[in-house]
């Protein structure tokens, strides 16, 4: 058939469609009038649908509809939920019965089958992958001033942490020496990493934003070999002892 | 090439100059060719603690801008044979030391000298990261109190992390530590932080303790290094020191106050 002169094809459009809530056709065209009166541009040889579901079945006068909406310069496309029996005297007055495509909100048991496509779709989700990533070592002593960031990752130092010398880890820290200056251990939020060194005498310890001063390290395990972890809230030193 | 040796503290006030010139003096009195470089450019003092103040004519910086060569600009000490001193520049700031113009005088005075003594000045901006950026080794002068202490950590973190030697990733510089004003009856009392807790605060290698004494001050204002004070407890404390420097072992003396008092006694402090 590709070498007809015409080509038939289905497709949808918008259209507005005008409820019946009368059998009164006079007064529903005067209704109209009024409503194209308020927009006249808009509604200009504008195609309309009729729908006549709230009339019941009962029969109205179809081609003094079609003659009053034409002298409203609108063109009726089609009559839309009529019964059988409507059905007959619309074609009659020469307009098209429309099935008007039920929106899945009142879906009815009558309808017919309906097809349903899965298709597979791929959502872009930020997941964070735990990757291995080496313990940062390092052998060295950390002087008043220095500062080490180990990024995602353990901090181990073969080496003592001076006072005002700052040591900061995603994961935990190991301090094979004294640490008298500050040890911060989960500093992307892991509440699990905790700070073990060989003599605490810190200035301030820290585990996910948690933290003490020397202070609160005073009455714990102060010069002695330890660990900091932390539970919920709260901080707590042990004894490295085994 | 001489071994450069860069005295600095952190700290204002501990000891510097006093000890650069003592131990450039020991090291002189040894032997060695030393030169003793005051880098405090803007408050020179070595001249005055080495009693040449009177013999300044061109300075450091004139030598790095190259207005004198190092002939015209050293003065040479009349006490000790070897010894020179490269006096500070008192009309300029510490910002006319650039490090190519210090690596170049430095190198100059390298083929020259066994030993060049940088003296710092206080703090650890430009003028104290240029004494010690081209050390070998650092001797760092420190008190036995806590800020001082901890002033003598902030040293030596940017001695092993801003130097040379770390920069260019040889060999770190060899650091000692030097205590002075040590008083041994004030550390019994608890007032004064002990040899041992310094030592341990610091980790690092002890060269020497030096006494808290009346020797200095006089050495001081008299303009002759402590060192030539061969009867004073300090000048005796430096002597030790240069033979450690040199690698030799001596015994750690002044450090309890029964000791002191009788070199007190003996020669009257």
């Amino acid at each position: 058939m590709s070498d007809s002169t015409i080509e038939l094809k289905g497709s949808g459009f918008t259209l507005s469609v005008l409820h019946l809530q009368s059998s009164n056709v006079a007064e529903t065209c005067q209704a109209l009038a009024d409503k194209i009166k308020q927009a006249p541009q808009f509604f200009k040889m504008a195609p309309i649908v009729i729908n006549i579901e709230k009339l019941d079945g009962a029969i109205i006068d179809f081609t003094e509809l079609k003659q009053k909406l034409a002298d409203l310069d609108v063109v009726p496309v089609g009559i839309s939920g009529a019964t059988d029996k409507q059905k007959s005297v619309i074609k009659a007055a020469g307009l098209a019965c429309l099935n008007e495509a039920k929106s899945p909100t009142n879906k009815q048991s009558s309808d017919g089958p309906t097809q349903v496509r899965y298709e597979r779709v791929e959502v872009p989700v930020e997941v964070k992958v735990p990757s291995y990533t080496p313990s940062k070592i390092l052998r060295q002593n950390l002087r008043s001033g220095q500062q080490i960031y180990a990024k995602d990752s353990d901090l181990v130092i073969i080496g003592m942490v001076s006072n005002g010398a700052e040591v900061i880890a995603d994961g935990s820290i190991h301090i094979y020496g004294q640490l008298r200056g500050r040890a911060i251990a989960g500093a992307s939020g892991d509440e699990s990493a905790r700070i073990f060194c060989h003599k605490l005498e810190a200035e301030l310890v820290s585990i996910n934003g948690n933290y003490w001063t020397s202070e609160q390290l005073q009455d714990s395990v102060w010069g002695k070999a330890g660990y900091i972890t932390l539970d919920g809230d709260s901080l707590s030193a042990t004894e490295l002892e085994i | 090439m001489a071994q450069i040796i860069v005295v600095t503290s952190g700290k204002g006030g501990v000891g510097k100059t006093t000890s650069s010139a003592a131990i450039g003096t020991g090291l002189a009195l040894k032997g060695f060719k030393t030169v003793i470089i005051d880098f405090d450019i803007g408050l020179r003092n070595l001249d005055l603690i080495m009693g040449v103040e009177r013999r300044v004519v061109y300075d450091f910086v004139n030598l790095i801008n190259g207005d004198s060569n190092i002939t015209q600009t050293l003065i040479k000490d009349k006490r000790v044979e070897g010894l020179y001193i490269l006096p500070a520049s008192q009309t300029r700031d510490k910002d006319a030391l650039t490090r190519e113009g210090v690596e170049k005088v430095l190198n100059d005075l390298s083929e020259k000298f066994d030993y060049i003594i940088c003296d710092s000045p206080a703090g650890i901006e430009q003028g104290a990261l240029m004494a010690l950026y081209f050390a070998d080794e650092a001797i760092v002068v420190t008190n036995p109190e806590v800020s001082s202490v901890r002033d003598s950590d902030r040293i030596l973190g940017i001695l092993a992390s801003k130097s040379r030697r770390s920069e260019q990733g040889l060999e770190p510089v060899k650091e000692h530590l030097l205590l002075t004003r040590y008083n041994p009856s004030r550390v019994e009392k608890g007032e004064m932080l002990s040899v041992e807790d310094v030592s341990e605060i610091l980790a690092v290698k002890l060269i020497g303790v030096i006494p808290e004494s009346q020797a200095v001050l006089k050495a001081s204002n008299i303009g002759e290094p402590v060192i030539l004070d061969e009867q004073s407890d300090a000048g005796q404390a430096y002597l030790d020191t240069i033979e450690r420097l040199l690698g030799n072992k001596v015994d750690y003396r002044f450090l309890s106050e029964e000791k002191k008092g009788i070199f007190k006694r003996l020669f009257g402090g």
